[in-house]
């Protein structure tokens, strides 16, 4: 549904992003990420048909953001990072202009707003002015001029930016209910929530895309192991070597110790539990077993590890820079 | 083209907002003062007539009432189109919405128009409510209707020009009072070129003469209407037009 090719974006002489290519098939949530500045809001601009990319090339539904925009414009549904609304308008009759403009016929576009609205819940704010929402109605108003037209495909750039938990959950139930019918692509940084939506993610870092997939393929690439954290009243030597006997046990971490207790990050093979042995392992040893908890690897982890590995990279390759030309 | 939703768009945020409402407002106050002024002149001038009917003879309506007003509104207008327009583009760059607004499917050519009607329309019923001051004249004197309709024309082809020029300028900038600010520079340009013909000499002469507003508009308040007039009108409606398209469109050379 969206096919990115090798796209690339300058700004004068500043690089955007650069050589971005990904793909999301029809019906599918994905979820598109990186830090501030990364490029998502550029590559949200070029799918848009707002800007035109310096070089490469994206289709949206088929259709080529550059050459066919009409068409692509016909079939998309977009909600900007600040969400711009005419506060002078009021909410009905901007959702009426929306739809008007996306070419819904005049017979089916006051059910359709209703509709919209409806599904937004923002039906009872529906003669206020837009000027006086709050910002949760407001960014409701924004997914509902981007929903108006039942468009093929959605481009979300924060769409829950700002927003309140209550209102958070709402949204996220919304755009999870487009699954299937519609192909959504969404920008965050707040990462349980693409974990929650998304089947899929895109990163993007220093506007080059570092990794793509589903979510648990990405968390069995970056973190291979299983992880249990334990916290034991024991002899710090002796632990250690105890559980490194346990087979399966790739690897064991002390985290930090205390008055006779200590705690330790134990990675075994994926798929293998080695909770049961580790009690064992206590009890026959007489220490006091305090904690004993499997560690799920979050997209959090894999997404700090990303980019926290990408700066200590140019961090690295400022440094070798610096000192060739020292 | 879907020129007429974002004509109804931009006719419903002139008018929700009070942008249209104070300019309306201002409009009739400072138009009905300048009628009133004119009016208990030429009045007074009646009066005098009647002890002695020798200045009779230059006495009339058109040249006594309705063409001083016209010149005056000519001025009044100078300064509120830039109001008027100022907001067009500019307001939509600097609130983000311009973002939304493009990536509908929807020509920047429909944008354009749909806006520039919307703002035709607000002058129109600018000038529209002028009407009230022939139709006292006519209450108490003989108006000539032909002298009258011209000098209507004139005002809505100068209309024409000067809200192009407006919405070019609300197209450079996200700033309202810089949109307003280029407005009147060029406007005002236009207006005083015709000043510094006296003294260029020779064909730069012509050539300021032919640029300046007044030459091209005091003819169609006389009640002539010259085909080289209305040319001039159009022309720079179509080109100002013109180069808000290409503005418009300039982001998608950028890159």
């Amino acid at each position: 549904m969206i096919e990115v090719e090798k796209l690339t974006k300058n700004y004068g002489p500043v690089t955007a992003i650069r050589d971005v290519s990904f793909s999301v098939a029809p019906g599918e949530i994905v979820g598109f990420l990186g830090p501030n500045g990364a490029g998502k809001s550029t590559t949200m601009r070029i799918l848009s048909c707002f800007m035109p990319a310096t070089s490469g090339s994206a289709r949206v539904a088929g259709f080529d953001v550059f050459r066919e925009s009409m068409e692509v414009r016909r079939r998309i549904g977009y909600l900007p990072e600040n969400v711009p609304l005419y506060g002078d308008m009021r909410v009905a009759p901007y959702l009426d202009f929306v739809a008007e403009i996306k070419g819904v016929p005049r017979s089916a576009r006051r059910a359709r707003v209703a509709e919209v609205m409806e599904r937004c819940m923002v039906s009872d704010m529906q003669n206020r002015l837009i000027r006086n929402l709050s910002k949760g109605y407001r960014q409701r108003v924004g997914v509902a001029q981007a929903l108006v037209s039942d468009p093929h495909v959605l481009i979300l750039d924060e769409p829950t930016i700002g927003l309140d938990p209550k209102q958070i959950a709402d949204i996220r139930n919304l755009i999870k209910s487009l699954a299937g019918e519609h192909t959504v692509i969404l920008s965050t940084h707040i990462l349980p929530e693409v974990a929650m939506v998304c089947s899929g993610v895109v990163i993007i870092n220093r506007g080059s895309i570092v990794a793509q997939g589903p979510i648990d393929r990405l968390v069995e690439q970056f973190f291979p192991t299983a992880r249990v954290e334990v916290e034991v009243t024991a002899p710090r030597g002796a632990a250690l070597e105890g559980m490194r006997a346990i087979p399966g046990v790739v690897r064991v971490e002390p985290l930090a110790s205390g008055d006779g207790s200590g705690r330790f990050l134990v990675e075994s093979a994926r798929g293998r539990d080695v909770r049961g042995e580790i009690f064992q392992l206590a009890a026959q040893q007489k220490w006091g077993l305090l904690e004993l908890r499997q560690v799920g690897m979050t997209l959090e982890e894999v997404f700090m590890r990303i980019v926290a590995g990408e700066e200590r990279d140019a961090a690295a390759a400022a440094a070798t820079e610096a000192e060739a030309q020292a | 083209m879907k020129v007429w939703p974002i004509y109804k768009k931009e006719l419903r945020l002139y008018f929700t907002s009070p942008v249209a409402w104070v300019i309306l407002t201002a409009f009739v106050f400072v138009t009905g003062l300048f009628f009133w002024s004119i009016f208990s002149y030429f009045a007074q001038a009646s009066m005098r007539v009647m002890t002695n009917p020798q200045m009779g003879r230059d006495l009339n309506v058109t040249d006594g009432i309705m063409r001083p007003l016209f010149d005056n509104m000519r001025v009044i207008l100078l300064f509120v189109v830039p109001l008027v327009t100022m907001r067009l583009f500019a307001e939509e760059r600097r609130s983000g919405t311009i973002e939304l607004l493009l990536t509908y499917p929807v020509r920047d050519g429909a944008v354009l128009l749909g806006k520039y009607l919307a703002a035709m329309t607000l002058y129109g019923v600018m000038i529209g409510t002028m009407l009230a001051y022939p139709a006292v004249v006519a209450y108490f004197a003989r108006v000539e209707w032909g002298p009258l309709a011209t000098g209507f024309l004139g005002l809505i082809l100068m209309g024409a020009m000067f809200l192009a020029i407006g919405l070019f300028a609300s197209s450079l900038t996200e700033n309202q009072i810089v949109a307003a600010m280029v407005t009147f520079g060029i406007l005002l340009a236009f207006w005083i070129v015709g000043w510094t013909a006296e003294f260029a000499g020779g064909s730069l002469s012509a050539v300021l003469g032919h640029l300046s507003i007044i030459e091209h508009n005091d003819t169609f308040a006389k009640g002539v209407l010259d085909t080289k007039d209305v040319i001039y009108f159009l022309d720079f409606t179509v080109l100002s037009l013109f180069l808000a398209l290409r503005s418009l469109e300039s982001r998608r050379w950028s890159g």
